[in-house]
């Protein structure tokens, strides 16, 4: 018996979303545009959206079987929600919003730390104390499934990394199957045990984030993951390698085989910078344009013309770099993964 | 030219005003208050303020009780038909009060729709203190279903879905959040219905008449001493409008009341 079983066709005004997913006691994240139907698919797992046909069922009971006209209603699902921008009940006390579904909040108020602002309304909490009061009041029910849209969201990026490692350890800790759905591929990547990409309402791709980073299905899964996809000519090269003469110029070399047109992936935290071509093993040396410098933390995006690289700060610092220099981006032939077009 | 237009402006709006301002201004002017409470002591008075004030707390509270849940329905449900509903709920507004007054006793006159009904029951209601009410409640409703669906309306839908989610039935999730969340604008909308009630003419003159002690409302009683004593009736005129300001006054100042506003406290930067 799984824990979460879904296999549900829900219409939508463009599309229509069509999922099969089996989620274990584990979280599983589904990451895509907006506009791709992820709210949908929580919608339709907490009863609050009716799919045309399928079923959803948690572990042994049906809360949704078209064939069977089965259909259980909202708040006869044991589903904890938290949702976006949170929906906190304005005019309650943090205590109240989560003792609203019944029972006594004073553990999980105590266990998401949030104990001291119980008498206070949801208006006065920053977006962390609100994503902790909108946790609380999704588990004071205990739930047997978890579903989360866009938890971080609403946070401002100072607080994002603590309140993600945070939520990474309550998840761990509740080993219940947990649906999050994010735009970022980052967050996903660091809160869930597997990663589903989705897309005009249908599953490209269901991994771990390690799978889906290491053999992306396909450019749009590469894409959302952050890595840059080159299209280009591919062909077998004398050294054993394939090169491939991309279709903005230059040449790049990849160990994996391949032939005819292909996609190059290459994730930005594998590029590195100089402004000289260095005498190193990397076979792929690309000389380029910086176009503009993003800071991340201690790291900071570098777009060029060609691709997007990611180098710390620190290094940065070293080298000068402003946009319009020209700077050199080496990889290894082995970061160079090929996507055969299909 | 840009002047002249500015003074344009300041004329209009000085002279809409005036046109507005002047006749409540005549009223007091003319009515000092010694006089005042010389009118209002006397029996026609204060029978027609006895009529007043029964028909229209029956009215209002039969108002309330059916038109919230009413208003709920139409805010929250969406159904084949609803904007030929929503417009059914508003056209009272643009009937003349005198045909609201007919179209009762189309209803529940002797001859009327449930006339034959009425009379095997016993019951009579054109020229009693029932037309009274009935007719009130008729002209009041729809500026408060009006109001009050707006003020449904306007509740973030996600915070109901999240009360489903945490096991509330559909009942609770109208009491605890419904109410409380819309209570400003259903306070606001039934202000509104509540004067407007009060001043209710056409259709309680046509339905129920002006029987003094019975069916003789205040604006009725104005109506019938206008004649026979003026000052009377510019007494009680006065008496409207204290009460017409009173609810203004009121009004203005509900959103001091209100709840913290939905979307300031959902999107509010944290403090």
């Amino acid at each position: 018996m799984v824990p979460l079983h879904l296999d549900f066709s829900l219409p939508l005004r463009a599309f229509d979303v069509e999922l099969a997913l089996d989620v274990d006691a584990e979280t599983v994240a589904l990451v895509g545009p907006s506009g791709a139907g992820k709210t949908s698919v929580l919608r339709a797992v907490a009863g609050l959206a009716r799919p045309a046909r399928g079923r959803i069922a948690c572990a042994e009971d049906v809360w949704f079987d078209s064939a069977r006209g089965v259909d259980v209603r909202p708040e006869d699902r044991s589903v904890g929600y938290v949702f976006q921008e949170y929906a906190l009940f304005p005019h309650l006390t943090v205590e109240q919003n989560v003792t609203f579904g019944g029972g006594r909040g004073d553990r999980l108020l105590w266990r998401l730390r949030i104990e001291h602002l119980a008498k206070t309304k949801p208006g006065e909490l920053s977006g962390g104390e609100r994503q902790r009061v909108a946790i609380a009041r999704a588990l004071a029910r205990s739930p047997r499934v978890l579903l989360l849209d866009e938890p971080m969201a609403a946070l401002d990026p100072h607080t994002r990394g603590a309140v993600r490692a945070e939520l990474h350890d309550l998840l761990r800790e509740l080993a219940l199957p947990a649906l999050l759905v994010t735009h970022d591929f980052e967050d996903a990547a660091a809160l869930a045990d597997r990663v589903g990409v989705l897309a005009d309402g249908k599953l490209r791709q269901v991994g771990t984030p390690a799978d889906l980073l290491g053999a992306p299905a396909d450019p749009f899964v590469a894409r959302l993951a952050g890595a840059n996809v080159l299209s280009g000519v591919a062909a077998r090269t004398a050294n054993g390698l394939t090169g491939v003469l991309l279709d903005a110029g230059p040449t790049i070399f990849a160990a994996d085989p391949g032939s005819g047109r292909t996609d190059v992936v290459v994730y930005p935290w594998d590029v590195s910078l100089a402004h000289e071509a260095p005498d190193d093993s990397a076979l792929n040396h690309v000389r380029d344009e910086i176009v503009s410098l993003t800071p991340l933390g201690n790291r900071a995006r570098v777009r060029l013309k060609l691709l997007t690289a990611e180098v710390t700060t620190a290094s940065l610092e070293r080298l000068r770099l402003q946009p319009g220099d020209r700077v050199v981006a080496s990889f290894k032939a082995t970061q160079a993964r090929l996507l055969s077009r299909t | 030219m840009r002047a002249a237009f500015a003074v344009f402006l300041a004329v209009a709006t000085a002279v809409a005003l005036a046109f507005l301002v002047l006749p409540v201004v005549a009223i007091f002017v003319q009515v000092p208050p010694s006089d005042l409470l010389h009118a209002l002591g006397q029996d026609v008075t204060r029978d027609a303020l006895v009529v007043s004030l029964k028909t229209s707390a029956i009215a209002h509270a039969a108002v309330l009780v059916f038109g919230t849940p009413a208003a709920w329905l139409l805010a929250r449900k969406r159904f084949p038909g609803r904007g030929l509903v929503l417009a059914l709920v508003e056209l009272p507004l643009v009937l003349p009060p005198a045909v609201a007054g007919i179209a009762l006793l189309a209803t529940f006159g002797r001859a009327g729709l449930l006339g034959d009904e009425l009379n095997a029951l016993g019951i009579q209601i054109p020229f009693t203190q029932t037309a009274v009410v009935l007719a009130v409640a008729f002209v009041e409703s729809p500026f408060y279903l009006r109001g009050a669906i707006a003020a449904f309306e306007a509740i973030d839908t996600s915070l109901l879905d999240a009360a489903r989610t945490l096991g509330a039935s559909p009942a609770r999730v109208f009491a605890r959040l419904g109410l409380p969340l819309a209570a400003g604008g259903l306070g606001a909308a039934s202000a509104l219905a509540l004067a407007r009630g009060l001043g209710e003419f056409g259709a309680t003159i046509i339905f129920a008449g002006s029987l003094q002690g019975v069916t003789q409302t205040l604006p009725l009683a104005i109506y019938a001493q206008f004649e026979a004593d003026f000052d009377t009736a510019l007494a009680i005129s006065a008496l409207f409008i204290l009460v017409g300001a009173l609810l203004l006054v009121a009004l203005k100042l509900y959103p001091w009341f209100r709840f913290i506003s939905i979307s300031r406290s959902r999107f509010a930067p944290s403090t």
